[in-house]
């Protein structure tokens, strides 16, 4: 019969999926679908507009204008002794990151429902794809960032400078990612049923912002509101942007515990993402 | 031959009415049966998935139990009604969407053709596009690279390669993301209806392109359509799905006349009692049906060959003058042509005495183009005209065409157009060098 040397099967398809089942060669198969899926993300943000990849710059830098003007001089809250711009732009950049990553894939199933719809590659490469081309973009406006560094340095008059927590950089935007992408997950997989979320997520995300220390340090939350200091310390966005401030800046509070509880929650929240994820993505274009 | 496919108890389940609402003490329900080790209390109902009846429950069974294998190189088609399954299935083997309960195993790549153009971005290039598409279908960047310009070629808009996509007319559009899909180097292709769309000219490209898939490179085709003629011609075997179910996986011909007769309803006999027979006070038709020369019923009919037509009909009163006709329409429901007796001696407006009557029109082989011809038996008085009785598309056959290279269509093996298909001759000469 020659059956049994048949019984080599490259697919097998059944109801469940095992639970760690990342299909992790799939994705690496599919890499260059990732590679072109940023480029298109990037050629499509910018085709048709007159300033093209300045519009990267623009937000950031207007929202900083206008948090120096409200939160910085009308409701005088301290910066930690930095240049108010800097301070800001610091949490901007790094929040947008980590709210880029969020917002965007948490509707990777919603977004991209016709597509999923239609044709089989590893759905995880559409969230990858966001958080890399959400990379470029952080790399511009870090760009600004170190611009505007360098215009206080040559002015002069202002005290800040590097510290050696500058070598976390890397890892914390790994964190900043992999919270983004985990969060993002999450909440993408539980939106194919209950749309609620996406309402939940467009000010739940600026309301975290307010939880996280980006217009105002830790230091103030530490003196004025001891009482619910934790609250602002245990979100793990906090740690993240101090010691990104810390690095850059020298100002910043954060501890080894911090962020290592940090890691902890984030390390925690991407593996229950993926495993939500790869649960969701094999039916959901039933439900969507 | 080894088989590439195997599925074992496939069945799926969906939910009907509206999602998000009450889901989510369902969905508790649900995760506490499970945890529990208990079945699933909303899969129990199995109901026959029928469109048209009301079922009692709000689950409904899309797929029922498949089980079957394809081995390498064949060329399936799956045919069906509307809500049969067909998309289902294709869906679960192109790894859209998961199983309820059972498994396929398959061996391969698979490449899946549900739609064309997915994922194309309307402000990327046609060139860029042709890169992001094939990515997404699987395909390397390397080999994008390399086949290129074959696909560009295929598609037949250079012009506009970079020119963004929103800027193609549909049929550009469709002819750049077939080409893309065509290109792929996968062991299994699966194709839903998507040649309905494109010109007759990029529909007989894509036709014979899927032809050279399976038949010389040797991939295995599985192929939805509601075109008979292109399913006969495709694929050397069928399956037939009613309701979710299995019903017959078989050669192409005996599938499709099993399609025809009991899906369709359409019978190469039909016949009528006293009571329901069409017709008015003067005349009446009992039954008609195609037949061979053999007097057998003829529902698949070979192209070749001569189809009889063959009606009774009952005169009711004495002395009119009446004869009797035919009309034959395509399955996209196109008149081809009508026919009355104009050589026996019940030709035209012959005046008639009570009693039964029976006619039969023999047509020619190499005649009807190949697919569905429905036949209308009409009872007649041509001058001035009238019409006493009309049975429409009473009866109906399957003609399909050859592929030995002695019809009109010889050695081609792609979509030949045309509503009738004669056999000439020809004469044709050397004339100089």
């Amino acid at each position: 019969m020659g059956d049994l040397t048949d019984e080599r099967w490259d697919i097998e398809l059944t109801p469940h999926a095992h639970l760690f089942d990342l299909k992790l060669k799939d994705v690496w198969r599919y890499r260059d679908l990732l590679v072109l899926l940023v480029r298109r993300d990037f050629v499509s943000f910018y085709k048709q507009t007159i300033l093209g990849p300045l519009w990267f710059f623009i937000q950031p830098l207007f929202t900083t204008i206008i948090y120096t003007f409200v939160f910085g001089s009308l409701a005088g809250i301290p910066t930690d002794g930095l240049p108010q711009p800097l301070f800001y732009l610091a949490g901007i950049t790094a929040w947008n990151y980590f709210s880029d990553c969020l917002t965007k894939t948490s509707t990777v199933f919603t977004a991209n429902a016709g597509l999923f719809g239609k044709v089989y590659f590893p759905r995880l490469i559409v969230p990858l794809s966001i958080v890399v081309s959400n990379l470029i973009r952080f790399g511009v406006q870090l760009l600004m960032f170190f611009i505007i560094m360098a215009g206080y340095l040559i002015k002069g008059g202002v005290s800040f400078h590097p510290t050696v927590s500058l070598l976390l950089f890397p890892f914390l935007l790994l964190l900043m990612a992999m919270l983004g992408l985990g969060l993002g997950m999450v909440i993408s997989a539980m939106t194919t049923k209950y749309r609620d979320l996406t309402f939940l997520i467009n000010f739940g995300v600026q309301l975290l912002m307010y939880l996280t220390t980006v217009i105002y340090p830790l230091s103030t939350v530490k003196a004025r509101y001891p009482k619910y200091e934790w609250l602002v310390e245990y979100n793990p966005m906090t740690p993240i942007i101090e010691a990104f401030r810390q690095g850059f800046l020298g100002k910043g509070t954060f501890t080894a515990t911090s962020l290592g509880i940090s890691t902890i929650i984030t390390a925690a929240i991407l593996l229950i993402g993926i495993v939500i994820f790869n649960r969701v993505e094999r039916n959901f274009v039933d439900t969507v | 031959m080894s088989k590439v496919i195997k599925a074992e108890n496939l069945s799926k389940a969906y939910q009907l009415g509206e999602i998000g609402t009450g889901t989510l003490s369902r969905d508790l329900e649900r995760f506490w049966a499970r945890v529990r080790g208990k079945e699933d209390p909303f899969l129990k109902i199995g109901e026959v998935n029928d469109r048209s009846v009301k079922g009692t429950s709000d689950i409904v069974w899309s797929l029922q139990n498949l089980n079957f294998e394809i081995e390498q190189g064949d060329a399936v088609g799956i045919i069906g009604l509307n809500g049969a399954g067909k998309s289902t299935l294709l869906k679960i083997l192109s790894r859209v969407t998961a199983p309820t309960t059972g498994s396929v195993k398959i061996k391969g790549r698979v490449a899946s053709l549900l739609e064309v153009g997915t994922g194309f971005h309307p402000e990327l290039t046609g060139r860029e596009n042709i890169f992001l598409n094939g990515a997404i279908l699987g395909m390397r960047k390397a080999e994008i690279k390399r086949k290129f310009d074959e696909i560009v070629d295929f598609s037949g808009v250079e012009r506009y390669v970079d020119t963004p996509v929103k800027r193609y007319s549909s049929g550009m559009y469709v002819r750049l993301a077939f080409a893309v899909a065509a290109h792929l180097e996968s062991e299994i292709m699966i194709v839903d209806e998507v040649l309905a769309v494109g010109d007759a000219e990029f529909q007989k490209k894509c036709l014979g392109k899927m032809n050279d898939v399976s038949t010389t490179e040797g991939r295995t085709v599985l192929f939805v359509s509601h075109n008979m003629g292109a399913v006969t011609r495709l694929c050397n075997s069928a399956m037939l799905l009613r309701n979710g179910i299995l019903i017959q996986q078989d050669i192409t011909s005996r599938v499709i006349t099993n399609y025809l007769s009991t899906d369709e309803l359409s019978a190469a006999f039909n016949e009528w009692t006293e009571n329901d027979a069409p017709g008015n006070q003067i005349a009446r038709i009992l039954s008609a049906g195609v037949f061979n020369e053999n007097g057998d019923l003829y529902e698949y009919t070979d192209i070749r060959k001569p189809v009889i037509v063959k009606m009774e009909y009952e005169v009711l009163s004495d002395g009119t003058k009446l004869t009797h006709a035919f009309v034959f329409h395509n399955e996209h429901g196109l008149r081809l042509f009508d026919s009355h007796d104009v050589n026996t001696k019940w030709k035209s407006n012959t005046v008639r005495k009570k009693g039964i009557y029976t006619a039969e029109l023999i047509i020619p082989g190499n005649f009807f183009s190949e697919g569905k011809i429905k036949v209308s038996p009409a009872v007649i008085t041509s001058d001035p005209w009238e019409l006493h009785a009309y049975a429409e598309d009473a009866i109906a056959f399957f003609v399909r065409d050859s592929q030995d290279g002695d019809s009109a269509r010889g050695e081609f093996s792609g979509n030949y157009a045309g509503v009738v298909r004669p056999l000439f001759n020809w004469r044709s000469q050397f004339v100089s060098k």
